[in-house]
């Protein structure tokens, strides 16, 4: 598509929104350090950006430590109950298409409770926008494993190490037909921020798997990706139609070979540029972007950004068009439909 | 109410009788439903008060000639008001061995007894666990036994027609309607209306359903199987124009009726379960009325898309049985927390578990008020009869959007696939609800209180200037911030069992049937109307100080119900389960009823309740 679809509830004259009128009258209250701050001051920093009136956004979420989030937002906000936030959510957007509708949820809300809804609001292509802070670890009942914890991980209910493999999201998103799934870090701020904007912009589901630090219970869990003098080795930062090139010399790169992707050199054993993997986040086959999913430190770098972004036609659309084709031919009648099928008069 | 005169022997060709009631049995693949359907249709549209009682398997199709998979369609049609399907068939078909062994037992001494010979064949009556054939052995000489041989002079019908012979033998459960049709006099017209609209695309298949059906009228006509032909006159129902419903049906356009009074769009969210599922495929079709449904991934997705659509303001609507409330039980404390107008409606089925989910119970209504963590309090309605269930799917809208709350709608299997014939209202006899979302930004607070009703505002997302956050954490009484000082949490939880107490001064008193004070009241609630006030009409008849008493309103009761029950020496409660309303009522009035229960996956018979009631008198 070549025209930006207009977003949902944006106004067409412009607002001249600043960050701090989505700033709301409650104090925030997460642990000093932790990475749900920088979430929430970039999602209030891109705002203003998409010209949405206050009043027409949305913000819902479950129940954990970033299910806060809608408190601090001076929007409409709705705090829901553990892992059903998706499920609030659909019911707003249903009902109003026409409003800016954001769910804010975490690692155990989105995917160990509410797994189930995840799956269904993604699949049905809803056009939300749908944040999951990813901290590897259950914060707000203080420190149990995660279904995203890694194997092996010690908490205070597996002292011995956890006897469960990780989900991986992103890998989830795909599968469940999302059409828009990018993965972002907190303590990259650019990144986040456009990395929202894009999410915000996008018709249809979008969905971001966003790193965060939780640094009472799980501190430094992306430290060997995002630390400032491994970042450019470790991470892999996704471009569309670019190839896939990263190291702090900028000189690796992802290739194919045969269906699985390897790490090479430029300039060694002849690995020129053009043999690398060019990003297609377009692409109508999900294949490449669930590839980019199974990329993971230590053996590649971690993608960060967009891995997939299509087109379909979103649920409260077709909702919508199919009540208007049944009321083509007008509004039905309470009176005759009460008087619908057989009917008979006693006198 | 059976009438004896179809039992006795008489002379004359044709017979009035006031009421008959009819029993269809056979396969669950024999078309049992339909057949009892069409006849129903033709005593509705003769005139005749109707009740029916469908009873089949869970089970799709269990294993054929089996007895689990017997499939029942009992109705009862008069020329007098009636409440209830019948107690017992006075005439029965029963289409194969099995349907026979299930249903014989409830068949009148002496009552009509029409079996297809052709299925008792030794493999089937293996099935059924006869030993001998009943049809030979002389077991059935208390019956007035008619037995035809169904199958072949179905086939012998359609030798013209170019079918498989298994299509044909599809056909043969209207040669069985055929039969009753000529036993009752009746016109074969509406049904072959029918068969004309539903096979219009077929008419090889509709020309042979009407072959058939004229087949077994003709058959019955000529061959002079029935000595005596009966015929039920008009009922005196109230003028109006009427229609047949049932309770599902009832609730879907009591819902749509009720969103329209309010002037908000209704949103449906459901998962498919037994018995409540025909609510969304009715809402469903209904999208030229602006009706929003959706089919949820489960039971908390339907429940917490209705309180999503209620927050942007739509009538949230949510609809299930037993088992889904279980799963919305935490969804429905948030929409409490919140405050949000929805419905919830269950279709009562028998528990616990999966139970028995075709079969219906009142074992929900303590869950209903109680089954929730906290102190948790929502409305409680229950309709009493198929066509009530209009009626009060637009009191628990009403009692929803005007009170800001959840309301529990507690219909149950018996009325929900039962049918009744409906006086169709005036839409000017509707009551005037109104809702009107708030719009005024000044002095706005998301959890200020109406004086009267103690509602909140109802302030819906893309409102400028009424921007606020609600959610499940305690609220600060007016502000709606998030409060956790003890003194707020006591008064807030006073504050919302307040709110459904008021709800009181806004419902109709209970009214008494019979004397307003005797030797015996008869309590009951929802879908056991019909048999109770039979029985109590038929015990003062005999001279018996009985009244009974309806509750249709749960959750708070009706302000008179402890004066009314002050009047009576003694105080029955009668319900499908083990005392769920005696518990309330005995803690809530002091008062020494006593239980009257069934729990047995049928409805209460008249005769059963005229027998407990006389050994308490």
């Amino acid at each position: 598509m070549t025209e930006p679809l207009k977003i949902a509830g944006a106004s067409e004259t412009p607002l001249n929104l600043q960050r701090t009128d989505f700033i709301s009258d409650q104090e925030v209250r997460w642990c000093p350090g932790c990475g749900d701050y920088s979430i929430l001051f970039q999602v209030q920093s891109v705002l203003p950006k998409l010209n949405i009136p206050r009043e027409n956004l949305v913000f819902v979420s479950g129940i954990g430590c970033s299910s806060r989030f809608p408190y601090y937002m001076n929007t409409y906000g709705f705090h829901t109950i553990h892992g059903r936030a998706p499920t609030i959510a659909t019911g707003i957007k249903v009902a109003n298409p026409d409003l800016s509708v954001w769910i804010i949820t975490g690692d155990g809300d989105g995917l160990s409770i509410g797994g189930n809804h995840f799956i269904h609001v993604l699949r049905r292509n809803l056009d939300v926008n749908v944040l999951l802070f990813n901290n590897r670890i259950y914060g707000l009942t203080k420190g149990q494993y995660s279904p995203t914890s890694e194997f092996g991980k010690k908490t205070k209910s597996s002292p011995m190490g956890s006897i469960e493999r990780p989900i991986n999201p992103l890998c989830l998103a795909i599968a469940s037909e999302a059409t828009f799934v990018a993965r972002s870090i907190d303590v990259d701020t650019k990144h986040l921020a456009a990395t929202i904007e894009r999410a915000a912009r996008h018709k249809g589901v979008s969905f971001i798997e966003i790193y965060q630090n939780c640094n009472i219970f799980n501190d430094g869990a992306y430290k060997p990706i995002s630390d400032k003098e491994v970042r450019a080795e470790n991470m892999l930062y996704l471009e569309h139609g670019k190839p896939m090139i990263f190291g702090k010399d900028r000189n690796k790169g992802i290739r194919l070979n045969g269906i699985k992707p390897e790490v090479v050199t430029i300039g060694e054993n002849g690995v020129t540029e053009g043999d690398l993997l060019v990003h297609d986040e377009s692409a109508a086959d999900p294949t490449l972007a669930y590839l980019l999913t199974q990329m993971d430190f230590p053996n590649f770098p971690v993608p960060m950004g967009v891995f997939r972004n299509v087109f379909k036609p979103t649920f409260e659309e077709l909702t919508a068009q199919q009540i208007e084709a049944a009321m083509a031919h007008g509004k039905g009648s309470l009176e005759k439909l009460l008087n619908s099928g057989d009917t008979w008069v006693v006198e | 109410m059976s009438s004896t005169a179809i039992l006795g022997n008489t002379e004359e060709k044709i017979q009035e009788v006031t009421s008959v009631t009819v029993r269809f049995a056979g396969d669950s693949g024999d078309g049992m439903q339909l057949t009892g359907t069409q006849f129903t249709n033709t005593a509705a549209l003769l005139g005749n008060d109707i009740s029916t009682l469908p009873d089949f398997p869970a089970e799709i199709r269990a294993p054929q000639g089996s007895l689990p998979g017997v499939s029942g369609f009992q109705v009862n049609f008069s020329s007098m008001d009636i409440r209830t399907p019948g107690d017992e068939p006075d005439v029965l078909v029963a289409m194969n061995p099995a349907a026979l062994k299930v249903n014989l037992p409830d068949l009148h001494e002496g009552g009509i007894l029409i079996v297809n010979e052709n299925e008792f064949i030794k493999s089937n009556l293996d099935k059924a666990g006869y030993a001998s054939n009943p049809l030979t052995d002389g077991s059935l000489k208390g019956y007035r036994l008619i037995s035809i041989p169904i199958t072949d002079l179905t086939y012998n019908a359609l030798t013209e027609i170019e079918m498989t012979k298994r299509n044909k033998e599809r056909c043969k459960n209207f040669f069985a309607l055929g039969i009753v049709f000529a036993l009752f006099d009746r016109p074969l017209e509406p049904t072959y209306q029918w068969i004309d609209q539903k096979f219009g695309a077929k008419p090889e298949v509709a020309e042979a359903n009407r072959r058939t059906l004229k087949a077994g009228f003709d058959y019955a006509d000529t061959t002079e199987i029935f000595t005596t032909h009966y015929r039920v006159r008009k009922a005196s129902l109230p003028p109006g124009k009427y229609r047949k419903i049932t309770g599902n049906e009832a609730t879907a356009l009591g819902f749509v009726a009720a969103a329209e009074l309010t002037g908000r769009p209704l949103f449906y969210g459901s998962y498919p379960i037994t018995p409540a599922s025909d609510i969304l495929h009715e809402l469903s079709r209904l999208k030229n009325f602006g009706i929003k449904s959706f089919q949820a991934e489960d039971e908390i997705a339907a429940m917490g898309a209705a309180i999503g659509a209620a927050f942007a303001g739509h009538i949230g609507l949510t609809g299930t049985s037993g088992p889904g409330v279980c799963l919305k039980s935490e969804a429905i404390g948030l929409a409490v927390m919140t405050e949000l107008p929805v419905v919830i409606i269950n279709v009562q089925r028998g528990g616990p578990s999966t139970g028995l989910p075709t079969k219906t119970e009142q074992a929900d209504l303590l869950q209903a008020l109680y089954g929730r963590n906290g102190e948790c309090p929502v409305a409680v309605v229950a309709p009493s009869s198929p066509s009530d269930c209009f009626n009060m799917a637009v009191e628990a809208v009403r009692l929803a959007a005007t009170f800001m709350t959840p309301v529990f709608y507690l219909s149950d299997g018996y009325i929900a696939n039962g049918a009744e014939p409906w006086k169709i209202p005036q839409l000017s006899e509707l009551p005037a609800m109104k809702q009107v979302l708030r719009q005024d930004p000044t002095g706005f607070l998301p959890y200020e209180r109406d004086e009267q009703t103690l509602s909140r505002p109802w302030a819906v997302p893309g409102t400028p200037g009424l921007e606020h956050r609600i959610g499940g954490l305690e609220k600060q009484h007016r502000a709606g911030n998030v409060s956790y000082d003890p003194a707020n949490h006591d008064f807030m939880v006073r504050l919302r069992a307040e709110k459904i107490a008021r709800i009181a001064n806004y419902i109709p008193d209970l009214s008494v049937e019979g004397d307003p004070e005797g030797d015996l009241l008869l309590l009951g609630w929802g879908g056991t109307y019909g048999a109770i006030a039979t029985a109590t009409e038929e015990l003062r008849r005999q001279g018996y100080r009985v009244s009974n008493a309806h509750l249709r309103y749960l959750n708070p009761f009706p302000r008179n119900l402890g004066d009314v029950l002050k009047r009576f020496k003694r105080v029955a409660v009668a319900e499908l389960n083990l005392g769920q309303l005696n518990l309330l009522i005995r803690s809530a009035f002091l008062v020494d009823t006593v239980s009257i229960n069934k729990v047995a996956g049928k409805p209460f018979k008249i005769s059963e309740l005229i027998a407990r009631c006389k050994a308490l008198l």
